[in-house]
C-alpha cells in the first residue's frame, strides 16, 4: 500500500474513533445544535417583530426577520462547534492514548484528521437541524437545487477552515479551560457583522470592522444563494477567506502537533 | 536471531532549560532480555523511556533501536516497539474491545484477524467479562492490563514498560510479573523502569541505577549487591537511653532514632552475631528485637544514591 493509502486508512480509523466518542457522549453534539436553536427562537419571536421592521424592506416584521437572521444563526452554529472542537482536541492531548499514537508507526496527521473530519460531520448535522427548525418557523428560501448545493459547499468550506483553526487553538492551549475560551471571539463575529442587522445601521468604526471581517461576506453570499439578494464579489471574498483560514489553521496545527509533547 | 543489541545508546543527553535530566548515558540491552532502569523519582527514568520510544527528541547522543537509528528512521523504530506508560494509554471513552480493535486497525490487520487477536488478548489478560464496558470504568489493574494488551496487538519485538506496576495491589503486581516473564520467554526484549527494587530483582537480567541523569551502577542484581558491603543486623531497643548506650559501645553504626534501632554491618554469621550480642550484654544493654538482613537491592540503592533528594520541579 502506498503512503497515501495508509494515511487515508489511519485517518478513517481515527475518524471512527471520533464518531464513536460523539455517539457515546451525545451531549456535546446536542449542545452545539441546541444553543443556536435557542438563539434563533429568541431572535425571531422576541426581537423579530421590531427588528424585521427596521430592515427597510417592503414586507418587514417577524416574517422578514426569519429570512434575514437564519444565515447569521447558521454561522453562529459553526462558531459554537469550533469551541467544541478546541475542547475535544485539548482534552484528547491530555490523554495517554495520544502519547501512544505518537510512538506508533502510523500517519501522524491522522490523529488530527480524525478530529477534523469528525467535527465537520458533527457540525454539518447540527447545521441541518438548525435549518430544519428555521424552515419550521417560517424561513422561506427561494434557492434552486444548484444554489442549495453552492450554499452547502460554502458552509462546508467555512466549517473546515474554522475546524482546523480550532484544532490549532486546542493544541496551543495549556489547559482544557483555556481551550474552551480561546474560540470565544468567533462567537461574537456574527453579531459584529451582517448576521443580525444590516451593517449600514452601525456607527462608522464598527461598520468598517463589520464589513471587512470574514463572516460578513460569507453571510451575504449565503443570503444571496438562499434568498436571492445580490451577491456581488462577496462570493469570491468569502471563498478566499475560507481557503486562507483553512490553510493557516492546517499548517499551524500540523506544526503544533509535531512539537515534542510537553508533559 | 541477530546478535546486535535491541537497544543501544551512547552519550544520551536531554535537558529542560537549566535542568539536566540525562547527562551522557550509555546503554546496551541485549535481545530477548529484561533490562531494568531503577532510580529515585525525578531521576530521568520516564524521560529516558520517552526518548527511546521516539516520543520526544534527545539533545545529544546516538541511539539505535532494533537496528534503526532513532533520529533518522523513527518510523522503523516505531514499527518494532511497544510502549506501556506510567499513565494509562487507553482510550477511556471506548470499551476494552474497541480499544484493542482500534490498535488492530492502526496496525493494518485484516478485520477478521483483528477480531481474533482482540478476543485472544482479552482472554489472556482476563478482560473478557469487561470487554464491553468503557475503559473509564476499569480498575487500575484492569486499565494497566488493557494498556499492555493494546501494546501487544502489534507484536512488538521491544517493549518499554514505564513503572508498569506502580499503584497496583500485590496480586495484580504478580500477575503483571508473570505476563512479563511470558513475553520474554517468547523472545521479546523488555525495557522496564521501576521504583520497586524487588521487581527489578525478580525480573531483570541487567539493572542500571539512574541518579541525577547518569548511570551510577550497572550489572546483574548479584553484581550490584556485591558492590556494597555485606548485610547488616538490625537491633531495636526499648528506649532512647539503651539506643544511645548501644551506639556508644558499638561505635560505627547507623542509627534510626525514631525507630529506636540501629544497623550494624555484618556478614550474618552466627559467630559475629554472638560476639555482637555479648558486647551489648557486657554493658547490660537490653535488645528488644534483632533481625538479620542479607544485602538486597534496597541497600544498593540507598548506598549508591545517597540521601533521598527532593523531586526536582519541572
Amino acid at each position: 500500500m502506498s503512503a497515501l493509502t495508509l494515511s487515508a486508512r489511519d485517518s478513517a480509523t481515527m475518524l471512527r474513533r471520533s464518531l464513536r466518542h460523539m455517539l457515546r457522549y451525545p451531549s456535546m453534539t446536542l449542545m452545539i445544535a441546541g444553543m443556536p436553536v435557542v438563539f434563533l427562537l429568541i431572535f425571531v419571536y422576541v426581537f423579530g417583530g421590531t427588528m424585521g421592521n427596521g430592515l427597510g424592506g417592503a414586507a418587514g416584521g417577524r416574517h422578514a426577520y426569519v429570512n434575514y437572521v437564519t444565515p447569521g444563526i447558521i454561522l453562529m452554529t459553526i462558531a459554537g462547534a469550533a469551541t467544541a472542537t478546541a475542547v475535544s482536541v485539548a482534552m484528547d492531548m491530555t490523554e495517554g492514548i495520544v502519547a501512544r499514537f505518537r510512538t506508533m508507526a502510523i500517519s501522524r496527521a491522522s490523529v488530527l484528521t480524525g478530529h477534523v473530519v469528525g467535527s465537520v460531520i458533527q457540525n454539518l448535522l447540527s447545521m441541518a437541524l438548525v435549518v430544519a427548525v428555521a424552515l419550521a418557523i417560517g424561513f422561506r428560501p427561494t434557492a434552486s437545487p444548484m444554489e442549495w448545493l453552492a450554499a452547502a459547499g460554502l458552509l462546508t468550506l467555512l466549517v473546515l477552515a474554522l475546524t482546523w483553526l480550532s484544532v490549532g487553538l486546542g493544541l496551543v492551549s495549556k489547559t482544557v479551560e483555556s481551550a474552551s475560551n480561546a474560540p470565544m471571539p468567533l462567537m461574537l463575529l456574527p453579531f459584529l457583522g451582517s448576521g443580525f442587522v444590516p451593517t449600514d445601521s452601525m456607527p462608522a468604526g464598527l461598520r468598517w470592522f463589520a464589513e471587512y471581517q470574514p463572516f460578513t461576506p460569507v453571510i451575504n453570499a449565503l443570503r444571496g444563494l438562499l434568498l436571492g439578494s445580490p451577491i456581488g464579489n462577496d462570493g469570491i471574498v468569502a471563498v478566499a477567506w475560507c481557503v486562507g483560514i483553512a490553510l493557516v489553521g492546517y499548517l499551524w496545527s500540523k506544526k503544533l502537533f509535531n512539537r515534542d509533547p510537553s508533559r | 536471531m541477530t546478535t546486535a543489541p535491541a537497544i543501544m545508546a551512547t552519550g544520551l543527553r536531554k535537558s529542560y532549560g537549566d535542568n539536566v535530566v540525562l547527562d551522557g548515558v550509555d546503554l546496551e540491552v541485549a535481545e530477548g532480555t529484561i533490562f531494568s532502569l531503577l532510580g529515585p523519582n525525578g531521576a530521568g527514568k520516564t524521560t529516558m523511556v520517552q526518548i527511546l520510544s521516539t516520543l520526544i527528541g534527545a539533545d545529544g547522543g546516538e541511539v539505535r533501536v532494533a537496528g534503526h537509528d532513532l533520529a533518522r528512521e523513527p518510523d522503523a523504530v516505531r514499527a518494532a516497539i511497544g510502549v506501556t506508560g506510567q499513565y494509562s494509554a487507553v482510550d477511556r471513552l471506548l470499551t476494552g474491545e474497541e480499544n484493542l480493535l482500534l490498535m488492530a486497525d492502526l496496525h493494518h490487520l485484516r478485520r477478521a484477524e483483528g477480531r481474533r487477536r482482540a478476543a485472544e488478548l482479552l482472554e489472556r489478560f482476563d478482560l473478557t467479562d469487561a470487554a464491553g464496558k468503557t475503559a473509564a470504568t476499569y480498575s487500575g489493574g484492569m486499565q494497566r492490563r488493557l494498556d499492555l494488551a493494546m501494546t501487544l496487538v502489534g507484536d512488538p519485538r521491544i517493549i518499554y514498560l514505564d513503572e508498569p506496576t506502580t499503584g497496583l495491589d500485590p496480586r495484580s503486581r504478580r500477575t503483571m510479573w508473570q505476563i512479563i516473564r511470558d513475553l520474554v520467554a517468547g523472545g521479546v526484549t523488555i525495557f522496564l523502569t521501576t521504583q520497586y527494587l524487588e521487581e527489578a530483582d525478580e525480573l531483570a537480567d541487567r539493572i542500571a541505577l539512574l541518579d541525577h541523569g547518569r548511570f551510577i551502577a550497572e550489572g546483574t542484581a548479584d553484581e550490584l549487591k556485591r558492590r556494597i558491603p555485606g548485610g547488616h543486623i538490625r537491633l531495636r531497643f526499648a528506649d532512647a537511653d539503651a539506643l544511645r548506650s548501644a551506639t556508644h559501645v558499638l561505635g560505627e553504626v547507623s542509627t534510626d532514632e525514631e525507630g529506636l534501632a540501629l544497623r550494624v554491618p555484618s556478614d550474618g554469621g552466627v559467630r559475629s552475631i554472638r560476639t555482637l550480642l555479648a558486647r551489648l550484654d557486657d554493658q547490660s544493654i537490653e535488645v528488644e528485637e534483632m533481625s538479620v538482613h542479607t544485602p538486597d537491592l534496597d541497600d544498593v540503592f540507598l548506598t549508591l544514591t545517597g540521601q533521598p533528594e527532593k523531586e526536582p520541579v519541572r
